[in-house]
């Protein structure tokens, strides 16, 4: 099936780029809608031929300016109409869009402009371009800041600074002098040319700019649309960051290949009331905001009526057994069947409304391991998630789960035309038609990572089950021994602590030393919540995570984690023996998490060591001192006396036996 | 933030010798200043100096005893509020005044109130004529909104925001009515050092980018020292001193009265 795929993307000739995909959705199927946006409370929406005319003004107005054949375009803001046609204009022009992570700190952005030489950036407002024209002086390459939105931009009197709709009538003038350009233009492009070069926000050292061609976007969205079966009557909110791999597929490669239509929230606060009117039919999320949408419908019903939440809770229980056999398409008996409609009539079907949740087909998940229990309560409302591996490297799809065969702890089968393997060290391994092509001037990481027979090095540990089904375990760089040579997977320990709503943030230490210690960040809303319900008062962060009932509470989490560690044979002697409960939240903006909310672990331990020697030596508390960074960029540091807890590890039963 | 083409600019409002006593009790005595077209001025004075009582007389509330009034050329000695309103004044008050039970949108709404001109009846129909005005005034109240980043509460009643983003709120109404002069009764008490910065841009971009004049009470030194052009000082109902910020500052009398650093 994955062949005949390629097959008609090859016969069908041309459409080997997304400005072509364009041209055909424009000719194809010009009144109906590409994108829509929410702005002065009312979704404006653009059909493919709007599209195309803002992307061909876009381009000329940039042709205009002196981007060239080859040039790499900045692009950086939210998810919005005109940076996604912003890119797909650059695309046209022979050139490549380098989307950013919008919420970097203009330090964070300094190193990929550098390294990225874009001479053109476009950005979303002014908050951007003050980040932009920050770097002025360590990136003399940039010459121009073309910003979308004016607001607050008439005191600039800056030479380099541009408006999109100037831009736009340039492009417009352009245009009407030589109307063969565009078009001439977009035919020069050819399916080996770069389609994007996406920056990994990367856990350690400098980011990476993951070079993708035409041929490997066009065709994983392609295959991954075939496999999920999407239409042009599909539906999409980009609300993920558009530097990311997924986004860039989700909302943007696939509705080209399919032509469905994407739509762009108001705004970042506005997320969850647009997810709700738009009613998306394919949704993708990583796991914290399945888990945060649950936090607060939990936290919702706690503060609900009793009846409410007695019928909530009887009928939760129902879809729990019922709701997920049924979405596998299990039989069953018919007293669940018919309890299972009634709450889809009370409960599940309103709740999903409320969540936006209602038109759902296919919902993934990936990006990092979610828990059981989190994924079990959307499957068991019939709401489908899945999860799916992958990578920026591969074009996003190594594995995916299939319709039917669905396992919270693996991350499904191959995706169409990939190749797996796991080599002797446990590391898996895996070839594609999506694998990139190169790290971005960084032919050195290009080799170590990729073969010459075309297998990547996915860094992540792990193994093919008797289904065939793969399982992740943990970084495989992260994967250590105790001092006594018990195997120790520090992602794995981490993310048992994190399914408990009352964890947000987990860092286990143990790769060589004597027994397993974690630094523990509580979740504020559902601690708060509880606090609030048992009258612990509390006037910060600081203070509520130091409250002894608190440290009880994670206490008896840990305890679980290790009970359910000691059923492990392999696992058993890896439980966590001490913890502290850290005084703030890690934060990226200090460093400690990447943009994409991964534990920087090496960084984590060296800022913290004080704390990782206490939670090792036989302290009982231990005082420390820690620089922290607020969201306008000043600095400040905050002192905290911390307790450290031990904990009793469980028996271990497996080792026994 | 004084921009040079505004500074020389003729007086929006000028306040004579204003005197306001309650019974025995004199609130204001012959107070004189003036407020140009396009700036931000600020009233500062130790509590119960008269500075909400100046902006209520601004605002017709009350009616002084002795003194005019000039605003926009037109003096006056008696005026009610909603007289005021129809020309061109909006404020916010000291301790928040919005329809708590009503949404964000609603409550801006309520400040096109003056400007919608179709009657009673065609409203309440929602017909023809009063249908498109409707609509004209929603759309002006979404670019408040989308002024003031508050998108995300626009149908959250207001009683449940907290405290800060009600001060928003407020002043998003003031300025749906596209007032000519803004008085503002200390639109940052109370609120933490993030959502006064918000609040100070939020002025700033008021009157940068519609040049709405701006008139505001406020107790943080360094907010008014930071956004206003010039301050006006009270003490006691009198008028202490008139400047810059700089000057103000610097003057002896006001050090003494209210900034309260020791000099010698």
């Amino acid at each position: 099936m994955a062949d005949t795929g390629a097959g008609t993307q090859r016969s069908s000739g041309a459409l080997d780029t997304f400005p072509k995909l364009l041209k055909r959705n424009a000719r194809e199927r010009p009144e109906r809608f590409a994108l829509r946006e929410k702005e002065f409370g009312i979704w404006q929406s653009w059909t493919w031929r709007d599209l195309e005319t803002e992307v061909r003004e876009l381009a000329c107005g940039l042709a205009e300016l002196g981007f060239e054949r080859g040039d790499r375009l900045a692009i950086i803001g939210d998810n919005r109409p005109r940076l996604y046609a912003a890119m797909c204009a650059a695309q046209s022009l022979g050139g490549i869009p380098v989307p950013m992570y919008q919420d970097s700190v203009a330090k964070e952005l300094g190193y990929v402009m550098e390294h990225a030489e874009a001479r053109i950036a476009v950005a979303e407002d002014q908050e951007q371009v003050d980040k932009l024209l920050e770097l002025r002086d360590s990136c003399p390459k940039l010459e121009r800041i073309v910003y979308v939105d004016p607001r607050g931009m008439r005191h600039y009197d800056l030479p380099e600074l541009e408006s999109c709709a100037e831009v736009q009538a340039k492009g417009r003038e352009r245009h009407r002098r030589d109307s063969a350009f565009w078009d001439a233009e977009v035919a020069k492009g050819t399916g080996s040319d770069p389609c994007i070069i996406l920056y990994t926000s990367g856990t350690t050292g400098n980011p990476k700019g993951v070079v993708l061609l035409f041929d490997n976007v066009v065709v994983m969205a392609g295959r991954g649309a075939e496999f999920d079966g999407l239409g042009p009557d599909d539906e999409v909110l980009a609300y993920l960051p558009m530097a990311w791999v997924g986004d860039h597929i989700f909302s943007f490669a696939q509705s080209y290949v399919v032509g469905f239509c994407v739509s762009c929230p108001e705004s970042g606060a506005t997320v969850l009331e647009d997810l709700r009117e738009i009613g998306p039919t394919y949704f993708f999320a990583p796991p914290r905001i399945f888990e945060n949408l649950l936090t607060t419908v939990m936290i919702r019903m706690e503060d609900a009526s009793r009846p409410k939440r007695r019928i909530f809770h009887y009928f939760m229980e129902v879809a729990r057994r019922a709701g997920i056999p049924l979405l596998g398409g299990e039989p069953l008996p018919l007293r669940d069947r018919i309890l299972y409609r009634l709450g889809e009539l009370l409960v599940y079907g309103p709740l999903k409304n409320t969540l936006g949740f209602s038109r759902i087909r296919i919902a993934y998940t990936a990006g990092e391991a979610i828990g059981p229990d989190i994924f079990d309560f959307y499957r068991a409302l019939g709401v489908n998630v899945k999860q799916l591996y992958g990578q920026t490297e591969s074009t996003v799809y190594v594995t995916m789960q299939p319709d039917g065969e669905i396992k919270s702890d693996t991350v499904g089968t191959p995706a169409p035309g990939v190749e797996l393997k796991v080599n002797d060290d446990g590391e898996v391994l895996y070839r594609s038609p999506g694998v990139f092509h190169e790290y971005y001037k960084n032919p050195e990481a290009t080799a170590q990572t990729k073969t010459p027979e075309g297998w990547v090095h996915t860094g992540d540990a792990g193994f093919i089950d008797d289904d065939g089904h793969l399982k992740i375990i943990d970084r495989a760089k992260d994967v250590g021994k105790l001092a006594d040579g018990t195997l120790f997977a520090p992602k794995y320990i981490e993310n048992k602590l994190k399914f408990f709503p009352q964890i947000k943030e987990a860092v286990a230490f143990g790769d060589g030393r004597a027994h397993v210690a974690a630094l523990v960040n509580i979740d504020l809303e559902a601690v708060g919540s509880w606090a609030e319900r048992h009258n612990v008062a509390y006037a910060s962060y600081q203070e509520l995570a130091a409250h002894p009932r608190v440290l009880d509470i994670v206490q008896d989490c840990v305890a679980r984690v290790n009970a359910d560690l000691a059923s492990d044979a392999q696992l058993a002697g890896s439980q966590v023996t001490r913890f502290i409960s850290l005084h703030k939240e890690l934060d990226a903006d200090d460093g400690e998490l990447t943009r994409t909310r991964k534990i920087r672990r090496r960084f984590v331990a060296e800022r913290y060591s004080e704390l990782v020697d206490a939670l090792y030596g036989g302290q009982r508390t231990c005082r420390t001192r820690t620089e922290v960074t607020f969201e306008d960029g000043r600095t400040g540091s905050i002192e905290a006396e911390l307790e450290v807890r031990d904990v009793e590890p469980a028996l271990a039963l497996a080792k026994a036996s | 933030m004084a921009s040079p083409e505004t500074s020389p600019a003729a007086p929006i409002l000028e306040v004579e010798n204003v005197s306001l006593r309650f019974g025995g009790v004199q609130a204001l005595s012959e107070v004189s200043f003036d407020v140009r077209k396009g700036e931000v001025r600020a009233i500062i004075g130790p509590n119960g100096a008269g500075k909400s009582s100046m902006l209520n007389v601004i605002n017709g509330f009350y009616h002084p005893q002795d003194g005019a009034i000039t605003f926009k050329g037109v003096t006056r000695r008696r005026m009610r509020t909603h007289e005021a309103a129809a020309q061109g004044i909006a404020r916010t008050f000291q301790n928040i005044a919005l329809f708590k039970g009503m949404t964000t949108l609603d409550n801006i709404m309520t400040g096109r109130n003056l400007k919608m001109k179709r009657n009673f009846l065609l409203q309440a129909l929602y017909l023809g004529p009063a249908r498109r005005e409707e609509m004209a005034h929603r759309e002006f109240a979404e670019r408040v909104i989308d002024f003031l980043e508050i998108q995300a509460i626009r149908k959250t009643p207001v009683s449940r925001l907290p405290y800060g983003l009600q001060k928003r709120v407020e002043l998003g109404r003031a300025l749906a009515a596209e007032p000519d002069m803004l008085l503002l009764d200390e639109p940052m008490a109370g609120m933490n050092t993030e959502e006064k910065e918000d609040m100070c841009r939020f002025i700033l971009d008021v009157n940068g980018e519609f040049g709405t004049t701006v008139v505001l009470i406020e107790h943080d030194m360094g907010v008014v020292m930071d956004i206003s052009d010039r301050v006006v000082v009270l003490d006691y109902g009198r008028l202490l001193a008139d400047g810059t910020p700089d000057e103000v500052r610097r003057n002896p009398l006001v050090i003494d009265a209210y900034l309260g650093t020791v000099h010698d």
